[in-house]
């Protein structure tokens, strides 16, 4: 019952994880940040099996790192976003594949453009203007499909971010524990206040 | 002759002034017809009944039950939104684009269908019977709360047989006012303000709660309804076809059309500019 959504606006990209870490029935801790920045415009929200999702996000993190190190110079959104992908690819026709479902979000720099990257565990992916996994995709994207436009501005894209944890509050039989919220401008990646403690009822 | 005669002539008021014993006799809602079904030759037909249904860990089975659905009910200051899609499903096949999920048990009382086809339809018609015989002994159309428990009774007793429905009963009556009531075949009834039911529930909860309000008019609260089954025809492959919009008001229920998805979603998304995701590019 990890929670990953992303969504993008006129300038900025907004990734909420669930910050419920769940082993079983435990929740093992209420504060986990399921993200790792790969460069200063591109942030990974991943979730899966124990163990092999930060494994995964910090060999990519590492990776990611040391091409820019060598070149000088940024990978962009989408080539992280191929790059990922091809590694999973790889690692999906080994002897232990990662069980690893991905959102990545960035900033183009270069067409001053925000972008979003939908990726699962079989390695498809995929550009989109908003993305869920999990539970999150049955309750969440058809209010996105709703609500979501491409131009819409922060504020926008925030109330949109929060009528999601609303509905998944309200509707998802065990408790996420919130969700850590991160932008992406063209001004990099910060981390954005987000109120948890709100009440929702069930009509 | 004339004893029977007159045992069915005596004139209706007479009835007004019932015994105790006679009133008991008058509220049994047990079924009057005979509702011996031909079960199969087996020891455990439910489980044999599974063997032969379940898709879904025997791909190849040998009976594909109709499936698959949204269908939502809400109440607001005007009455009771009532909406479904109109999609059966018997495994990966489309089996009709045309059902009538909405039964129309009589003119204040709804009932929706969510889960097997043959069950609901079947269960409903007979909750339809069992509605009318109600309202010819007591003389006064039956409430919902009723209506609502005999179809729980009637599955619950069946219980673990292998019946599969998730419906809502939505009326309006004079003691309760709107009343909409949750039946499925676990025995589970609940009453409240608001349920989608089947397959593609999540996607219609999606929508409805973002923007769903008891004071509502009774214009937008058609909108809602009918652009959260949009919502879950979208995006649940079981679920599709045409939406079948219901209000039901104090004086009965209206019927606002059953009108395909496919124009109402271009309409949407061309003129709304929702579902930005679809789009024509290749990538």
């Amino acid at each position: 019952m990890e929670v990953l959504l992303g969504i993008t606006g006129k300038d900025f990209t907004i990734i909420a994880a669930s910050k419920a870490a769940m082993r079983g029935a435990t929740i093992l801790k209420a504060s986990d940040d399921k993200t790792r920045a790969l460069n200063p415009h591109t942030l990974m929200a991943f979730s899966g099996e124990a163990g092999d999702t930060v494994q995964f996000a910090e060999f990519i993190q590492a990776n990611v790192q040391l091409y820019s190190m060598r070149n000088g110079m940024e990978l962009s959104p989408a080539a992280t976003a191929n790059f990922v992908r091809g590694e999973l690819a790889r690692a999906l026709r080994s002897r232990r594949p990662y069980t690893v479902n991905l959102i990545l979000g960035g900033y183009d720099t270069i067409t001053d453009k925000p972008t979003l990257y939908w990726i699962d565990y079989l390695a498809s992916c995929a550009p989109v203007p908003y993305a869920a996994h999990g539970y999150a995709q049955y309750y969440c994207l058809s209010l996105l499909d709703k609500h979501h436009h491409p131009d819409i501005s922060f504020d926008q894209g925030m109330k949109i971010l929060r009528m999601c944890t609303e509905e998944l509050k309200r509707r998802l039989p065990i408790d996420f524990k919130g969700v850590i919220v991160k932008v992406i401008t063209k001004d990099g990646i910060r981390e954005q206040e987000y109120e948890d403690d709100v009440k929702v009822v069930v009509p | 002759m004339d004893s029977l005669v007159a045992r069915y002539t005596r004139p209706a008021y007479e009835e007004e002034g019932q015994s105790h014993q006679d009133q008991q006799e008058l509220s049994r809602a047990g079924p009057e017809l005979s509702l011996k079904f031909a079960l199969p030759p087996v020891a455990q037909s439910a489980s044999w009944l599974r063997a032969m249904t379940d898709d879904y860990s025997n791909p190849n089975c040998p009976i594909k039950i109709a499936h698959g659905t949204t269908t939502l009910a809400f109440r607001f200051k005007g009455g009771i939104i009532v909406a479904t899609d109109s999609r059966a499903t018997a495994g990966n096949w489309i089996a009709s684009q045309t059902v009538k999920k909405v039964i129309e048990i009589n003119n204040c009382l709804l009932g929706t269908m969510a889960g097997g086809a043959a069950d609901c339809q079947y269960w409903l018609a007979f909750l339809g019977m069992q509605c009318r015989l109600h309202e010819l002994r007591h003389k006064r159309r039956i409430s919902v709360a009723a209506a609502s428990k005999i179809l729980a009774n009637l599955v619950y007793s069946y219980k673990g047989m292998g019946l599969s429905m998730g419906t809502m009963c939505a009326g309006v009556t004079p003691q309760e006012g709107p009343a909409l009531y949750y039946i499925d075949s676990d025995g589970t009834r609940l009453a409240g303000n608001l349920f989608c039911v089947g397959s593609g529930q999540t996607f219609a909860y999606g929508v409805l709660d973002a923007q769903y309000s008891y004071d509502l008019s009774d214009e937008d609260a058609l909108e809602l309804g009918r652009r959260s089954i949009l919502a879950a025809t979208h995006r649940d492959a079981y679920s599709g076809g045409s939406i079948n919009l219901y209000h039901v008001k104090e004086d009965g229920w209206v019927k606002h059309g059953f009108n395909d998805t496919n124009p109402i979603f271009w309409e949407t998304k061309l003129n709304k500019g929702e579902f930005s995701n679809v789009t024509s590019e290749l990538v």
